[in-house]
């Protein structure tokens, strides 16, 4: 997984709430195999007319979002469908971060697993980048993992919390896989007491 | 003295395989239910990394998210699905999973035929990579929806590292009136607490009204919680559970039985277990409801209207406003004065044979609206032949009704059972999100009875009225 650390980049704000993954990754592109190459479809419905041609009212096709890296939402980010394509598309359409004052835990867990943050601010802090993406051109935030906040150049400074573990792995890449493997003693007692079923092993 | 549990408390520690300092803790998982959609990137992870799955016994898979619901053996004319289909089978095959395949007479959606196979038991860990897992919690198990890199977490390890939940009671007091059914309960709840009501939490239902219901609507219930946000519903086993379970062809035989129920019965909630956050709704005071905007929680009776737009605060007006727009609606107008084009019952949420039962009872003797295309989608094989040995595909069938195969079909329009641009459907399923059912649709949630109805007279109708033949 690709450490998230310090990440500074500009910023675009999506200004709906319960945004849904079935809105950030409808879900005609969910059947293929791949885990990359999503980026192109994110938020497709909205970016594009059902003619397939650009929409350019959308947000993220105002010629001052180009580039951003930083998207800013409201409330109950992500929630809905468990599809992990939903932050894989983000991801892969450049994409490192989203700020919400809440997400759904699915989509919370799934952002950890690729290196992507959802980072949590109050609700007026959230109120706050959103106007201020809203209101300028380039508009950059600085998220800062290891200091565990987001900042600005015009004074803006907030805290967000992280859980422990979870900040450790972001900020080192690391494979959770490999870490839970770490307690292969464990597993295999815990196994040993509590084998799989008769039923379930007769074919 | 013992401190109190609830039930999630109780399976939570029974699972708890380590608790590492200064990380999450990691939880055994007894059930891994996989379907096409989520595991193939899954299963290329445990190749890239020489892994194998390490319990293929508790591995269960099926196709279910975009297989046709047209007659079986008809080709897969969309090629990437077709190219899904055949991932999973070649990984089932490479890994040794069991696998109820397009052809199998057990083939069905993997939240309708876990517990109707036996294999979702009281006091299990489930996951499945698909939300909807929260269904198997009806039984008395935790169960909840992962993304696909926790999928391959469970096939390689067993295991995953979970942050607590906290926990959520929902005590639904007193019965539910004729016409209202879990489904309706489900709404009404997301209409009160919102989508976001419940997250971070494991809700545990409770209350008479809850005791009342069936296994079937116990899953309706509990399938509905992530839409309220929650990491996972779950009802305490009780007389209901163990006779369901008793006798389906994975449940524990035998002395084994006799052990597992014992053990069953020790799961409920102690009394004076303390939850995080405790909600009580008047489970009488609840009618039958039909969505209006654009997600669960946007909600009314049916004998109410589309809400004002005006008097709303600023946050809630422009998603109001937003909602009504994709929706095609005015503020104001009477639920039961919109008009439907389509009709659909299946889903997870309302495709098991109560579902149907309920949903024949309301069209027999009826015809369809003939402005309105309506198809029932079976939730699995075994309750498509359930139901065609009691003659509801006739009552259907005569009804106007289309009688399809098995599968997750138009609750989420991955296969060809879609919404066309601007066409209003009701639906039994669980999400009306901007687009879920087809581009440019307009999905009212409804129960089946609800659905059936509306085919029928052509808009929503209050099922309390109705004059069953």
């Amino acid at each position: 997984m690709k450490p998230f650390t310090v990440h500074r980049g500009r910023v675009a704000p999506l200004d709906r709430v319960n945004v849904d993954t079935d809105q950030i990754i409808p879900k005609q592109f969910l059947k293929r195999i791949e885990r990359t190459g999503f980026g192109q479809f994110v938020f497709y419905d909205w970016r594009f007319g059902a003619d397939g041609k650009k929409n350019p009212d959308f947000v993220l096709h105002e010629p001052r979002y180009q580039g951003a890296s930083i998207l800013v939402a409201g409330k109950n980010f992500g929630c809905g469908s468990s599809r992990e394509h939903a932050v894989w598309a983000l991801a892969d359409f450049g994409f490192r971060a989203v700020i919400s004052s809440s997400f759904a835990d699915i989509f919370a867990n799934n952002s950890t697993k690729n290196g992507f943050l959802a980072v949590r601010l109050h609700e007026g802090e959230v109120a706050q980048l959103m106007r201020r993406a809203q209101e300028s051109d380039d508009y950059r935030l600085t998220i800062d993992l290891e200091q565990c906040e987001v900042r600005d150049e015009q004074g803006f400074r907030a805290k967000f919390s992280v859980d422990e573990f979870i900040r450790h792995c972001l900020l080192n890449g690391l494979d959770d896989i490999g870490l839970t493997l770490q307690h292969e003693a464990e597993i295999a007692a815990y196994e040993t007491l509590h084998p799989a079923p008769a039923t379930l092993k007769a074919s | 003295m013992s401190q109190k549990k609830t039930l999630f408390e109780k399976i939570w520690k029974n699972h708890l395989v380590a608790q590492p300092a200064g990380r999450s803790p990691i939880l055994y998982i007894d059930l891994h239910l996989v379907h096409e959609v989520t595991s193939p990137q899954a299963f290329d992870g445990l190749r890239d990394a020489g892994r194998k799955v390490r319990q293929p016994a508790r591995t269960v898979a099926t196709v279910d998210h975009n297989i046709p619901t047209e007659p079986r053996g008809t080709p897969i004319t969309d090629l990437i699905a077709a190219k899904q289909i055949a991932a999973l089978q070649s990984n089932c095959k490479e890994f040794g999973i069991r696998l109820f395949d397009m052809d199998s007479p057990d083939q069905g959606i993997v939240h309708v035929i876990g517990p109707e196979l036996g294999l979702t038991q009281p006091g299990m860990t489930i996951v499945c990579g698909d939300s909807h897992t929260s269904t198997h919690g009806a039984f008395g198990a935790l169960a909840f929806g992962i993304g696909t890199s926790e999928v391959e977490h469970v096939l390689a390890t067993q295991c995953l590292a979970q942050q607590t939940p906290k926990t959520m009671k929902i005590d639904v007091r007193g019965r539910l009136a004729d016409g209202v059914t879990a489904k309706d309960l489900a709404l009404g709840i997301i209409g009160q607490i919102g989508t976001d009501g419940a997250t971070g939490h494991v809700i545990e239902y409770a209350g008479p009204a809850v005791r009342a219901l069936s296994m079937e609507g116990r899953m309706t219930l509990c399938n509905m919680s992530i839409e309220a946000g929650a990491r996972a519903g779950m009802v305490a086993p009780d007389e209901t559970t163990i006779a369901y379970v008793k006798g389906k062809r994975f449940a524990p035989k035998d002395l084994e039985w006799d052990k597992a129920v014992a053990n069953w019965r020790s799961l409920p909630s102690d009394d004076g277990a303390t939850f995080d956050k405790v909600v009580e709704i008047d489970g009488a005071q609840l009618c039958p409801f039909v969505t209006w905007g654009t997600n669960p929680g946007m909600v009314a009776p049916v004998t109410g209207r589309v809400p004002e737009v005006k008097g709303l605060q600023e946050g809630d007006r422009r998603a109001t406003e937003l909602a009504l727009q994709y929706m095609g609606l005015e503020p104001g107008k009477k639920i039961e004065d919109i008009g439907i084009d389509r009709v659909f019952i299946g889903s997870c949420t309302n495709s098991r044979i109560e579902d149907l039962r309920a949903a024949a009872r309301v069209a027999k003797g009826h015809h369809v609206s003939s402005k309105v295309r309506a198809m029932v989608v079976p939730g699995s094989q075994t309750v498509k032949r359930a139901a065609e040995q009691e003659g509801l595909h006739r009552i259907f069938q005569d009804a106007g009704f289309e009688w399809r195969e098995s599968g997750c079909s138009m609750c989420l329009g991955m296969n060809p059972d879609i919404l066309q641009p601007g066409e209003r459907c009701a639906s039994t399923s669980n999400r009306n999100f901007e687009g879920r059912q087809g581009r440019g649709g307009r999905t009212h949630l409804v129960s089946p009875m609800m659905a059936a109805a509306a085919a029928i007279a052509g808009h929503f109708t209050d099922i309390r009225n109705w004059k069953f033949q």
